[in-house]
């Protein structure tokens, strides 16, 4: 027969969520995370303000290429082919 | 640097998104200009940040961007397509940028970490004391998208720079995990590792300006 483990406490969930969110807890910690969770809605709560937090995140927008830049990368190009041209 | 304005939904790098840098490769070896800025449009926001995180200025990012761009046109012939031209791009870039910087730490200190929630918010026996306010159903509406994008990349402003690059590639550009460790030369546990002290400090941003609103 198995011992089992000890249970997870919220000090140590906080810790493995991201691991948890990754995949890449095994499959005991992956139930003792998800029975902890299923039992705790502070930590819970925790959860859904990480998944939160990589979503707003996620909203951040790329700037776009100015068109000053744009024709900097342009010349940089025709430069490129004119060099690229001369060497034999 | 991206900008505090906001999108719908993630930016995950589509289908399309890959299929695009295919066919705009096609055509810049091709020799065509239009297609080579079109790429330099969809890499350079990216690019710069990530240069950002090795050396100490703007203009020194900018130009470790130039010359990968440049390093790119004078190999494109011996790129291959094993991985997707994005990590070739960006592995290249920090190459360079090593070379260029010195901002960068050496390694990842995986002892002092910050916890990700503060000790004195548990109980001795690991249990919450303090615990978490609930902010998810309403952050939006009670603070605007506007302010928790700026709060979000002042956050990441103050992070050490290796951290910061994860983040930022993971969730701001939407590379998996298997890409910003051939980008960056890390393992996969040093990976998570920088990873969850990133998301962690950014959800710690975010609680105490949702708690203070």
């Amino acid at each position: 027969m198995l011992l089992s483990r000890p249970q997870i406490v919220c000090q140590e969930v906080v810790e493995l969520v991201s691991d948890y969110l990754e995949g890449a807890l095994s499959r005991g910690q992956r139930r003792r995370f998800e029975r902890h969770l299923a039992g705790c809605p502070h930590c819970s709560e925790y959860l859904a303000q990480m998944r939160e937090t990589i979503r707003l995140t996620g909203r951040l927008v790329p700037d776009d290429l100015s068109p000053q830049m744009r024709e900097e990368f342009g010349e940089l190009f025709r430069r490129w082919r004119e060099d690229a041209d001369e060497t034999p | 640097m991206p900008t505090t304005a906001t999108r719908p939904g993630r930016n995950r790098r589509s289908v399309t998104a890959v299929d695009d840098d295919a066919r705009l490769l096609e055509r810049l070896r091709a020799g065509d200009e239009a297609a080579f800025v079109a790429l330099v449009a969809l890499h350079h926001d990216a690019m710069l940040r990530l240069a950002s995180n090795f050396v100490s200025s703007r203009a020194v990012a900018e130009e470790v961007v130039q010359d990968t761009w440049l390093g790119v046109l004078r190999g494109i012939d011996r790129f291959e397509g094993r991985s997707s031209l994005r990590t070739w791009l960006l592995a290249i870039l920090v190459n360079r940028a090593r070379t260029t910087g010195v901002r960068e730490a050496r390694s990842v200190a995986v002892g002092d970490a910050t916890p990700a929630v503060d000790r004195t918010r548990f109980n001795a026996a690991g249990a919450w004391a303090s615990p978490p306010e609930q902010w998810v159903e309403d952050a939006e509406e009670r603070l605007g998208a506007a302010a928790l994008a700026a709060h979000i990349h002042a956050a990441l402003e103050q992070m050490p720079p290796r951290q910061r690059a994860v983040v930022t590639l993971r969730d701001v550009d939407g590379l998996g995990s298997e890409e910003v460790c051939a980008v960056l030369s890390l393992s996969q546990a040093n990976q998570r590792v920088l990873l969850h002290r990133g998301r962690s400090q950014l959800r710690r941003a975010l609680e105490s300006v949702l708690a203070a609103s």
